[in-house]
């Protein structure tokens, strides 16, 4: 089958790609454009380790298709850091040791920043509720959700 | 071994810097195991059975061998056969005719998702195509999932040999009991009858997998000369190549693997799966090979650790001593055997002194997936039906639950039902420190209560090695052969920091590949800060002794003049005062004047593991309307030796108990009555999110281990064993029903709530 042509910015870069049909965006992201910084933890919809944020919504690229990236403007973990400076987010995520194994890490920040984004002032149970679709395995969520208070407390320069 | 340093001469362990590999995890660009890619590789899939049981008559590959883009294909006749013997140590023994083939089956398939063939292809929609053209002729036999079932004389046999081991006399008859295990300590049927009370309860735990978010993934390349390279997600790179080797009939030192960034793993990437089917596809082929699972295969034919089924009996008197305890434990081995009930007879009691005690274990194959170790594999399924029983005692005798703990504790000299005796501290000081918390006296409201259980750990040791090197700037390369799950790169870091005196910032950890470094033990067992922690210090001490002879040299003077002290070198003894200091960074960059490189390597089979010890209570509200269970406060206190980094520690803990959290009220395999598993992925195999959960509080008991320099007994395990049984006795105080069937979802809290009685 001939593989579709798509024109698209991806972390403010235009981005054009040649994919197939069925490919997901996550698929197309790793396997096409080797940016591998967006992770499959299901390719269901259900983890939220594939999360990236798509014309400022939060998305799961496995449920999205290549294709569907015509046009929009993508933002994955890759373009979260400004250059060599970290997003505060990032900044947090370390010093709350708010990782272990990291590979949830990539969709909690691209979703933190994503609440972060629209509401800066989130209480503790809005952050809970909002990263609930991003499973993480090994830190239980303690620091997570401290790193990202922290981070919107900072961010308001409270 | 050095004795521990005290606490105030410590620099930089017990801080809470940032992991060097952190930045990399933030941005993306840590690799993991699906995210190496090579050019010309081709994407490798494998067919599993759709059935829970049958015997393979013919795999017919012909078709799937002509669509185009498919280069090779393989199946159970690719890979040499193994012999029938189990060898290692009876805990953790391996029999690679078992282990063959659960890689891929040969005479039956034994689960559903059973490997039986593998295809590589050059793009993932043609190898997944290629599954659907090749061609089994089953014969579907009948196929039994629970243990109690399994155990039956007339049950379906997995093996139609498989004799009992472990039974006086032997026995003589098949049975899909692998094995029986017995341990016994003092006169318990005896002491059963002095008993002023005796209770005893059945329980069961369903299988519950390590739940990993990074499912498994290999990149294998290999060379027309014989050597394979391979970049995997492991807990273990140096188990990856010996265990690939054996499978595949490779020289261990042909198989050159890489230690990917681990994305979780939980006891869970301790053995291999995919690794050797990508080496044969890629010899077979001539292209690297990349294979990933799908969360389904993870589910499917990966982990889980054991369900089980199990009696305790408790004998106590009215003062809260206890007499005797008894416990039987049967535990799902799953597809081959191997379940870790024999750790389940060893823990359950373990935190206790009990002069009589006897468990007996039963490891039993069924159509299910071959377990894998879990976090403190075999403790926590014996503790939720020992810690529970222990509940029921105290309420029996009206003794706060804590105090009845404390009132049995082991202490050291205490005998074990396994032998030896305890050697440690920690076990009084980890309840006391929970006994203290102030939420452990907090009233509590309507349908609300409060439970408590304690669990135990081995901790592990064994072989590790290190290479420390000086850099001519003063930094420091520290290589290892551990992969790092949960922050050993920077505990490592911390005592490599704090043994050479200089800065926790000059320190880089790399885990080295297994042609760089000497072998070592899987990261397993909470043993890395301990054992590959202890190699690391040693190798440093070798740097320091090598750095106090080159500002020797430097000086002109006697080696056994020159100390080290604070990163640098100083003339002592008769010297003393001679020379001002010489720091670390000053004779590294003198390196090439006074005798070229400096580095020291370090290899040991470390031994004196202290066991971990912990304590936890929670408290839950349960809905009656409709039997959910709602954690309010869940407080965890451990016993860790020294806490090299804190937060990390914390950090275990946490993770540790929202494991025990999902294990305890949602998480369980669901078969449907064709031994096929509903529920293979993580919608339905539901594991605790954030909003499920309230703040963890980890409280760390630091009683350090006499055996290591810096006092360290392990903190990544004990955490997961007391949680199932601490809910279940809340639930209890909050309803006055006991649950003894794991998970404990809201239809079986309804149902306990709504029985009369
Ligand atoms: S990979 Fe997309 S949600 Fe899990
Ligand atoms: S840090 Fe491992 S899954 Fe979140």
């Amino acid at each position: 089958m001939a593989k579709q042509h798509v024109t698209t910015s991806i972390n403010g870069n235009a981005t054009e790609f040649l994919c197939d049909t069925h490919q997901t965006l996550l698929e197309v992201l790793r396997d096409e454009l080797y940016m591998t910084g967006t992770k499959e933890g299901c390719g269901t919809g259900d983890c939220g380790a594939c999360t990236v944020n798509v014309n400022g919504r939060m998305m799961c690229s496995c449920l999205m298709l290549g294709a569907e990236a015509q046009g929009k403007s993508i933002t994955t973990i890759e373009g979260i850091a400004n250059g060599e400076k970290l997003h505060l987010l990032q900044k947090k995520f370390i010093e709350h040791a708010a990782l272990q194994c990291g590979i949830c890490t990539p969709g909690m920040i691209v979703a933190a920043k994503t609440l972060l984004d629209n509401n800066k002032n989130p209480t503790e149970e809005q952050v809970r509720y909002w990263l609930a679709g991003n499973l993480c395995r090994c830190t239980g969520y303690n620091q997570i959700i401290e790193a990202v208070m922290d981070a919107a407390k900072e961010l308001r320069g409270a | 071994m050095s004795a521990v340093v005290t606490e105030k001469k410590l620099k930089v362990v017990g801080t809470r810097p940032d992991r060097p590999e952190g930045v990399p995890k933030v941005t993306g660009t840590a690799q993991y195991g699906a995210d190496w890619n090579l050019p010309g590789m081709l994407w490798g899939k494998i067919l599993r059975s759709p059935h829970a049981h049958a015997r393979i008559r013919k795999i017919d590959t012909s078709k799937a061998l002509k669509l185009p883009g498919v280069k090779a294909i393989i199946t159970g006749a690719d890979f040499p056969e193994q012999k029938f013997d189990y060898v290692g140590a009876a805990r953790v023994a391996l029999n690679f005719w078992h282990i063959t083939r659960n890689i891929m089956a040969r005479e039956k398939v034994l689960f559903e998702g059973h490997p039986l063939a593998a295809v590589a292809a050059t793009t993932p929609a043609v190898a997944a195509e290629a599954l659907k053209l090749i061609e089994v002729d089953y014969e579907v036999l009948p196929h039994v999932i629970d243990v109690d079932e399994a155990m039956k004389p007339d049950a379906p046999l997995l093996f139609e040999d498989m004799i009992p081991r472990g039974y006086q006399p032997e026995a003589t008859q098949p049975s899909n009991i692998s094995k029986r295990v017995d341990f016994k300590l003092g006169d318990v049927d005896a002491a059963f009858a002095t008993a002023d009370e005796v209770v005893e309860a059945s329980f069961r735990t369903a299988p519950v997998h390590q739940g990993y978010i990074e499912p498994h993934a290999c990149l294998v390349r290999t060379d027309a000369d014989g050597q394979a390279e391979c970049w995997s997600s492991s807990q273990g790179h140096f188990a990856v190549r010996n265990l690939t080797a054996k499978i595949v009939g490779m020289k261990v030192g042909d198989l050159r693997c890489h230690a990917a960034e681990i994305g979780g793993a939980f006891g869970g990437k301790t053995v291999v799966y995919v690794e050797p089917v990508a080496v044969l596809l890629s010899k077979k082929s001539g292209h690297p090979v990349k294979i990933m699972m799908t969360r389904e295969e993870v589910f499917k034919a990966t982990g889980p650790t054991s369900g089980a089924s199990m009696t305790i009996k408790i004998g106590v008197m009215r003062d809260g001593k206890i007499v005797a305890a008894e416990g039987i434990f049967k535990y799902q081995a799953g597809a081959f055997p191997g379940s870790p009930v024999m750790n389940g007879c060893m823990c359950s009691f373990a935190p206790y002194d009990i002069a009589n005690v006897r468990t007996t274990g039963y490891d039993v194959v069924c159509n299910r997936p071959k377990t894998v170790a879990y976090r403190a594999p075999g403790s926590p399924i014996s503790a939720f039906a020992a810690e529970s029983t222990l509940d029921l005692a105290a309420r029996k005798i009206g003794m706060d639950p804590v105090q009845f703990r404390l009132k049995n504790i082991a202490k050291p000299g205490t005998p074990t039902v396994f032998g030896t005796k305890l050697n440690f501290n920690g076990f009084a000081e980890t309840l006391q420190a929970l006994q203290k918390h102030p939420g452990y006296t907090a009233p509590l409201g309507k349908n609300q209560g409060r439970g408590v259980a304690a669990g135990y750990w081995f901790n592990g040791a064994g072989e590790s090695s290190a290479v420390v090197s000086a850099n001519e700037d003063g930094t420091v390369v520290v290589a290892t052969g551990s992969p790092d799950i949960g922050g050993s790169r920077a505990s490592t870091a911390q005592m490599a920091a704090e043994t050479l005196g200089i800065p926790y910032e000059a320190v880089r950890p790399i885990i080295a590949d297994t042609n760089s470094v000497g072998f070592t033990q899987t990261t397993g067992g909470s043993r890395v800060t301990f054992a590959t922690g202890m190699t690391v210090i040693n190798a440093c001490n070798k740097v320091i002794a090598e750095m106090c002879v080159r500002a020797a040299k430097i000086w002109k003077i006697e080696p056994e003049n020159v100390v080290w002290e604070d990163g640098s070198a100083r003339p002592a003894g008769k010297r003393a005062g001679e020379f001002p200091p010489l720091s670390f960074r000053e004779i590294a960059s003198k390196r090439t004047a006074t005798g070229g490189p400096i580095s020291a390597s370090a290899t040991m089979n470390a031994e004196g593991q202290a066991p971990g010890f912990t304590a936890q209570f929670c408290d839950v509200e349960v809905d009656p309307e409709t039997g959910h269970v709602k954690i309010l406060r869940f407080v965890a206190a451990q016993d860790v030796g020294r806490a090299i980094h804190p937060s990390y520690c914390e950090g275990q803990i946490n993770g540790g108990v929202v494991q025990g959290i999902g294990w305890a009220l949602n998480e369980e395999y669901i078969y449907d009555k064709q031994g096929h598993l509903e529920n293979p992925g993580f919608l339905d195999y539901r594991m605790p999110v954030a909003s499920d959960l309230p703040k963890i509080e980890p409280i760390l008991v630091e009683v350090p281990n006499p055996n290591h320099p810096y006092g360290v007994k392990g903190v990544a395990e004990a955490n997961i064993v007391p949680p199932m049984a601490a809910v279940a006795n809340a639930i209890h105080m909050a309803t006055g029903k006991r649950l003894t069937d794991l998970p404990m979802s809201p239809p079986k809290v309804l149902a306990a709530i709504d029985a009369t009685g």
